[in-house]
């Protein structure tokens, strides 16, 4: 994997001239695809590296845009707001972890139990629209949602902060977007990476190896808490707006199906796959959320049953098999 | 005494229906291993089938009839379709189940839209003391106990339930005795979403009936059954009752949200404490 430093300057590069080619409109769009790309990477991290299924990511993500809208309204810092995102979601994640964790629940049981908090909390924050539900000067706002989130905004010691245009905005997501993905494959190729492939393939045989696989998968499912917290904070900073929609099983549904249709275990796929699954839910149009439910749920169903590797990667096998072979070339007639 | 009377009904109730909406999923998880997250949509095809009843002219008893067949049919459709293709590949099953799970929710808003049915709640109510009780609630925890014990009845003492059984442990001697399993397996399923079936009707006249019925409660059903552990009916049946007891005396004393909370939290800490769930250390049996 000597390519992979050329393949991270090509992203930046991208990253970089995008805004040049596309309308404002698009620029914004994509911003927030990359806030979903954050959110699908950190599926990836937990389930196609570590092997542990969570149907959790769209909770730590609605609790990080809580978090930040909270922090942000509050404190009128969004830097503070941010790694309050980060914080609050990965502190819930490392809880819930060690409960399931140390307590040795199964794999099943982790899933429906991240499950089963995502659409408690659903209930809950839709519960709250009574203006007592306060934190501070932030109302939860029950189902209609918590508004005046402040914007992302630059801030320098010394001076006012200043708000983020659509364009600076872009590069900042995308530069986090960028700096997680290289963290991210760092990790996975670190030592402790490869113990949590290990935990993958077979977690009694890495723990008879001498491993102590609680801590790491607790670390593990806080950090990838962490980062669906930080996309969850941006897309609150984006926004401005953020509602317990963010917890509904649809939306838990779509992260999985990000991450099913880039393939798994590379974060390169789950960034891909949520890029490729918004741009065309957007291109079909919202002409009904309903139908987009019909269609992802049966997309779902699909992809299970005849493309468990990922679409992608299906897609990619394809084309190398179309692709003419270097041996065949040289076949000489007599 | 009247009170204590009323109190005592309150959380007979509330674990009666728990154990009634979980039967299902208990046979479908607990004896096949199959985690199907459509259960919840098993209740709410269930409730809709009663009010298409009642749309018609039938009755709300023969909605409820009708609902475990309807169900069951439906669970036969989905077992042929896509759970057989993924038996013994869990997360898969689970997958794709949730896809079903969104479809299905999808497409029932499409044909009745997305608004609350109301179905009118048969019989009357009766007095105790100063409070009065609707005679629903009895028939509801009526219709669970029964349904419990000819679950029980079914598995234990007929030959088809035993045999389903036999294969969940052992499918290739099954097969070796002539007994096919993929029949069995079919069957067992659908006996679950009839199961399904007929809880989502019998609630349908409470709840009212509304396309995201079944997200209302399949966190409650999800935990009862695994907090349950191995021993599905026995381990069910004590786990909702534990809950059960824990949401109704946590929502009498503030909201039916925060019950729902405290349930959870108590589950995740009894499954840290318990992590086989509550009958792990029993016999295993059914």
């Amino acid at each position: 994997m000597k390519a992979e430093p050329a393949v991270w300057a090509a992203g930046a590069v991208a990253l970089g001239g995008l805004p040049l080619l596309l309308s404002a409109f698009q620029v914004v769009q994509l911003t927030v695809f990359m806030a979903f790309c954050l959110l699908a990477l950190s599926l990836d991290l937990i389930w196609g590296v570590a092997g542990i299924l969570s149907f959790g990511q769209a909770a730590f993500f609605g609790v990080g845009g809580y978090a930040y809208g909270v922090v942000g309204i509050n404190s009128g810092s969004t830097a503070l707001a941010l790694a309050g995102a980060v914080l609050g979601a990965a502190a819930l994640a490392a809880l819930l972890a060690y409960f399931t964790f140390y307590g040795r629940v199964g794999a099943m049981y982790f899933a429906v139990i991240t499950l089963t908090v995502t659409l408690i909390l659903h209930q809950v924050m839709g519960s709250t629209a009574d203006p007592r539900y306060a934190i501070g000067a932030a109302r939860l706002g029950g189902y209609n949602g918590m508004t005046n989130i402040p914007s992302l905004a630059l801030e320098l010691p010394g001076r006012a902060p200043i708000v983020l245009e659509p364009v600076p905005l872009f590069y900042a997501v995308g530069g986090l977007l960028l700096l997680v993905l290289v963290l991210g494959r760092a990790l996975v190729r670190s030592p402790f990476g490869r113990v949590l492939l290990a935990i993958r393939e077979d977690e009694g045989r890495t723990e008879l190896l001498g491993y102590d696989v609680r801590w790491r998968k607790l670390l593990t499912f806080a950090i990838s808490g962490g980062i669906a917290g930080l996309a969850g904070g941006l897309f609150a900073g984006w926004g401005n707006f953020i509602n317990p929609q963010v917890f509904s099983l649809s939306q838990s549904a779509l992260v999985v199906i990000w991450v099913m249709v880039g393939g798994r275990g590379t974060l390169y796929g789950a960034v891909a796959g949520a890029l490729v699954v918004q741009s065309l839910t957007n291109y079909l149009g919202a002409a009904s959320v309903t139908y987009t439910t019909v269609l992802l749920g049966l997309a779902l169903v699909v992809i299970v049953l005849i493309l468990p590797g990922g679409l992608v990667p299906a897609l990619g096998r394809l084309l190398s098999r179309l692709a003419p072979r270097p041996g065949r070339a040289l076949e000489v007639p007599p | 005494m009247d009170l204590v009377f009323v109190t005592a009904f309150g959380i007979v109730y509330a674990i009666a229906t728990l154990v009634l909406l979980a039967l299902g999923l208990a046979v479908i998880f607990g004896m096949m291993g199959v985690i199907n997250l459509a259960q919840g949509e098993f209740l709410m095809l269930g409730a809709y089938t009663v009010l298409l009843a009642t749309a018609h002219g039938l009755g709300v008893w023969a909605g409820i009839a009708l609902a475990p067949l309807a169900v069951g049919l439906v669970g036969v459709l989905v077992e042929r379709a896509i759970v057989r293709f993924l038996y013994g590949r869990m997360l898969d099953t689970m997958l794709a189940t949730w896809g079903l799970s969104l479809a299905l929710v999808g497409l029932v808003t499409l044909i009745f839209g997305p608004t609350t049915e109301g179905v009118a709640t048969p019989l009357g109510f009766f007095t105790v003391g100063r409070y009065s009780l609707p005679y629903y609630d009895v028939l509801v925890v009526g219709v669970a106990l029964a349904a419990l014990a000819g679950t029980y009845g079914l598995f234990n003492f007929t030959r088809a339930g035993v045999v389903a059984r036999a294969t969940m442990q052992n499918a290739g001697m099954v097969a070796g005795l002539g007994v096919n399993p993929a029949w069995v397996y079919m069957g067992t399923f659908a006996y679950g979403s009839a199961l399904a079936g007929l809880g989502g009707a019998v609630m349908a006249p409470l709840t009212g009936v509304v396309p995201t019925l079944g997200l209302a409660f399949i966190a409650k059903i999800f935990i009862t059954v695994i907090v349950g552990g191995p021993v599905i009916l026995l381990g069910t049946t004590t786990a909702g009752s534990v809950l059960g007891l824990v949401e109704s005396l946590v929502s009498s004393a503030s909201t039916p949200i925060y019950g729902q909370v405290a349930m959870l939290a108590f589950a995740i800490v009894l499954l840290r404490l318990l992590p086989q769930g509550i009958s792990g250390f029993w016999r295993r049996g059914v």
